[in-house]
């Protein structure tokens, strides 16, 4: 039996009016990856926090106890000093300064008053290595994708020895390469002694990497499974995390029918805005029936946003050409504002950037993009949107006291629903969904799926832009596989399959 | 539903912080401070920081850009008013050209922040020198004297810039009395109905309690303060302008479409842009009106020093971004009303009236705003925090 490393012993947090932790027990041994799994808002963040001395000791009740000692941490600095380190979601590097300099900030190498640049970029270089970075640590943050970046913050954890390093949702901003990549990194620090706690919404990558998984619900710990005993898959999982079986992830669609072809995108190419000799849409064709739901399945930097938006009144890209034709006419869209007139939908796939408003309540997002359906010559009818903001509540049962609520004060998966209300309030015949279900929970993903399938029946067409596989699968009619750029395959929901779709997608770059 | 006193007091707190200000001078004063004529003072002499805050605060709800401009602007636009007045032509040309004067220069700066990008900070710098140097062009350096009595009646100088008592009332001037029960008795009429639609579409209302307190407060204040103007000679002209001004861009910013879009792009230009909302136009339209707003104010300025002087209207941008940040709007866009707006011109107003009643010599006079400005923002960010 291997030595225990931590013991989170009956941690209880309150915060004024709620109960964010009761009575949670984690147990982390040495050597172990450990994952911590829970719907959103069920207090993983909050429990690391606490370990990480985020919440310092005092305001939390219970005992953290660390390689035998108890500890108290008053600040991120104590427990970082114990070799307790969390990397956070967001990811917590400056753009504008090289690898080097992100990576011992506020740890500078040298004297207070003299950095020893040498030391810090060939101590930089070294931890880089071990992370599997080829890149020299005087680049520039900003001019490295996510997925290096990421890997720049590892770099970082390692260089503040740490002992037992915390992932918090690791793989969140990284495509299906980039995230295997990472997954495989942290089993080989495991070989090397190193303990590490993940926390994922990406259930098959908890199984992939975990040794044990730590269920979390409503604060409290629910189970503790280990995967070496027993056979542990999602549902399993799933079953602990929403205290139900989930038998079914993606809601069936009763009598499916399509209709015409609504709208038909034909040898689509669009370059880069800065670098005009970048072709990041390429010769891409596409179209959508009516009730349909089309999924596009590409890795992240594949083109699928770039090429929704350039389609989307041209929001994005230089010197576009090719045709669109909606309803069988050709039509050019020149801004967003002709999009929406042209009944055309894209709901954005990063709604706190550039969906929402977060400082605005509910009511004011959702007439946001068809201000004319409740305001007459210039002058808004605060009665008729305050309405129109609760009818659709009601309709995607968004969880909010009223709709003054703020969005930015609400889940994810609620935001998710104010953002779809935005759009279906703008009465479109096609919708384009980018990522519409990132970063939100089992529970909310269900009813997000149960919005599109109504959407389809109504007889909407539905474009879902999606990197993760599962859901391409279970939700769509037709598949379209993006590569670099272009459309490399296209497949029908029965045809489809996991193995297939890679396939598409490595012919493909062999092909290169 | 109960009544959160915590909430009150944060909601209001600067609200009870001008009351707080003004019994302090009230007191230290001896009484002085609440005389009818200063009272009247504190309207007529900082008639331009409402006029220009109000302009301001579309500018900074975009963002929280500034425009450092309209100080020169007003003595720029003053100046041509007065030049063409010396000339003997009829003041209300003078007043048209001023306007559309404004409005040009509202759409040279917002052209330029809108549709070319240039930062709204270095396009408004560039304007403060160059219509700094403008208004000395169009004076030739000189003060130019205003005569029209007209035009001096209706925009606010000189002795008899009131509105006339129709029912020549001894010691009191009825008209503005009446005229103070009038706006109370609408306020309450409007209230009410708002609160009876609400209730018939089947929408909550606040309780009638706080909304009760609230409108009898309010009636208080208002009767009160058109009292201490009925007692020295009645509605000055500029409060008027004044009124008309705040009316308006409270109705834009809370009831036009183009108001949402000034608080959506503050929030999330992206957003907004990918709504289908053209954000350069919204820019533009907020610049133009600053536009229009700065040659109101040189309207105004001119008329209360019954003179046009190259020197005019340095520092009142200042005037104008302070009170809108006392008034809380939030320096990063997409927070503010008028309002806060108008809470904090009166505060900044007040303080500078009481400091000269006591005879606190001028550079204190500048270190105390500084420091109540501060002040105000510090509390404004720490109530914030807390929020979370």
């Amino acid at each position: 039996m291997a030595k225990e490393l931590l013991r989170m012993d009956h941690i209880t947090k309150t915060f004024p009016g709620v109960k964010a932790l009761d009575n949670v027990n984690l147990t982390v041994e040495e050597g172990e990856i450990h994952a911590l799994v829970g719907e959103n808002g069920a207090g993983k963040s909050t429990l690391m926090n606490v370990l990480s001395g985020i919440y310092p000791y005092g305001t939390y009740e219970g005992d953290i106890i660390y390689n035998g000692e108890v500890c108290k941490f008053q600040k991120i600095k104590d427990s970082e000093e114990k070799g307790i380190v969390i990397i956070h979601q967001e990811l917590a590097l400056v753009p504008q300064m090289s690898i080097g300099e992100n990576m011992f900030l506020g740890n500078e190498r040298g004297k207070k008053n003299a950095i020893n640049w040498n030391e810090t970029y060939g101590e930089a270089d070294k931890y880089l290595k071990m992370v599997g970075l080829s890149e020299s640590s005087r680049v520039l943050i900003k001019d490295i994708g996510t997925g290096k970046q990421q890997l720049v913050e590892i770099a970082k954890a390692l260089a503040k020895h740490a002992k037992l390093l915390i992932l918090d949702e690791p793989t969140s901003s990284l495509n299906e390469t980039d995230s295997r990549a990472l997954l495989d990194l942290m089993l080989e620090f495991k070989k090397q002694g190193m303990t590490m706690i993940i926390i994922s919404h990406k259930l098959n990558e908890v199984v992939y990497v975990a040794d044990k998984i730590t269920v979390i619900r409503d604060g409290s710990t629910v189970e503790t499974l280990d995967c070496h005993s027993m056979e542990i898959d999602e549902s399993r999982i799933i079953r602990g995390m929403v205290g139900r079986e989930l038998t079914n992830r993606f809601p069936k669609r009763e009598g499916v029918k399509l209709g015409d072809i609504n709208m038909e995108v034909a040898n689509w190419t669009v370059y880069h805005p800065l670098y005009a000799e970048r072709k990041v849409v390429d010769n891409v064709s596409l179209n959508v029936r009516k009730g349909e739901v089309v999924g596009i399945y590409g890795l992240m930097g594949a083109g699928r946003t770039e090429l929704a938006m350039s389609i989307f009144g041209k929001s994005y890209g230089a010197d576009i050409t090719g045709t669109l034709k909606i309803n069988g006419k050709e039509i050019e869209l020149k801004d967003p504002r002709e999009a929406i007139d042209a009944k055309l939908a894209y709901v954005t796939e990063d709604r706190k950037g550039n969906g929402l408003v977060l400082s605005n309540p509910i009511r004011v997002n959702t007439s946001l993009a068809n201000m004319k359906g409740v305001s007459e010559k210039g002058i808004i009818d605060k009665d008729k949107e305050y309405a129109v903001a609760v009818e659709y509540q009601g309709k995607l049962k968004t969880k909010a006291p009223t709709v003054e609520q703020n969005v930015g004060n609400l889940s994810g998966g609620n935001q998710q629903k104010v953002l779809l209300a935005k759009w279906m309030f703008t009465d479109p015949d096609i919708l384009i969904l980018d990522e519409p279900t990132r970063g939100i929970d089992v529970g909310a993903k269900y009813e997000i799926y149960c919005i599109i399938n109504d959407l389809a029946k109504a007889g909407k067409s539905v474009i879902m832009i999606s990197s993760e596989m599962p859901e391409i699968l279970g939700m769509s009619d037709r598949i379209y596989i993006m590569n670099e750029g272009k459309f490399v395959g296209e497949l029908n929901a029965e045809e489809a399959s996991q193995e297939k779709i890679m396939a598409n997608i490595l012919q493909a770059g062999k092909g290169e | 539903m109960s009544i959160n006193i915590k909430d009150v007091l944060k909601k209001y707190t600067m609200v009870l912080a001008l009351i707080a200000v003004i019994l302090f001078f009230q007191l230290t004063t001896g009484g002085k401070m609440l005389l009818p004529q200063n009272v009247n003072n504190l309207i007529s002499q900082n008639a331009y920081v409402f006029v220009l805050a109000a302009g301001m605060l579309l500018c900074i709800l975009t963002g929280g850009n500034i425009d450092l401009a309209c100080g020169s602007v007003v003595c720029f636009i003053g100046g041509i008013g007065a030049v063409i007045m010396a000339k003997n032509i009829n003041f209300v040309v003078a007043v048209i050209v001023m306007l559309i004067c404004g409005i040009l220069v509202g759409a040279w700066q917002g052209y330029w922040i809108a549709y070319i990008k240039v930062p709204p900070f270095i396009a408004t710098l560039a304007g403060m020198y160059a219509f700094r140097g403008l208004s000395n062009v169009v004076l030739q350096g000189y003060v130019v004297g205003i005569s029209n009595t007209a035009f001096l009646n209706i925009f606010g100088g000189g002795a008899d810039c009131y509105v006339p008592d129709l029912f020549h009332g001894e010691g009191m001037n009825l008209t503005c009395v009446i005229a103070g029960i009038a706006l109370v008795v609408i306020y309450v009429l409007l209230v009410m109905r708002s609160r009876a639609s609400a209730k018939a579409q089947g929408y909550s209302v606040s309780p009638f309690v706080s909304e009760a307190v609230k409108m009898a407060v309010i009636g208080v204040a208002v009767i009160w303060f058109f009292f201490k103007l009925a007692s020295y000679k009645g509605i000055p002209a500029a409060l008027i302008w004044i009124g008309i001004v705040l009316l308006a861009y409270a109705y834009i910013t809370s009831n036009t479409t183009m108001g949402r879009y000034l608080y959506a792009v503050g929030g999330n230009e992206k957003a907004t842009t990918l709504s289908g909302i053209d954000s350069r136009k919204v820019y533009f339209f907020a610049y133009v009106n600053m536009g229009l707003m700065s040659g109101l104010a040189g309207i105004l300025t001119v008329a209360r020093a019954t003179q046009a002087q190259p020197t005019f209207g340095q520092g009142y941008e200042m005037d104008a971004i302070a009170a809108c940040f006392i008034g809380g709007a939030s320096a990063y866009g997409g927070e503010g009303n008028v309002f806060g707006i108008v809470i904090g011109a009166l505060l900044m107003g007040v303080i500078n009236m009481g400091m000269s009643i006591m005879g606190v010599e001028a550079n204190y006079q500048k270190v105390v705003k500084g420091v109540v400005v501060l002040v105000a923002i510090i509390f404004d960010v720490l109530s914030n925090k807390k929020k979370k």
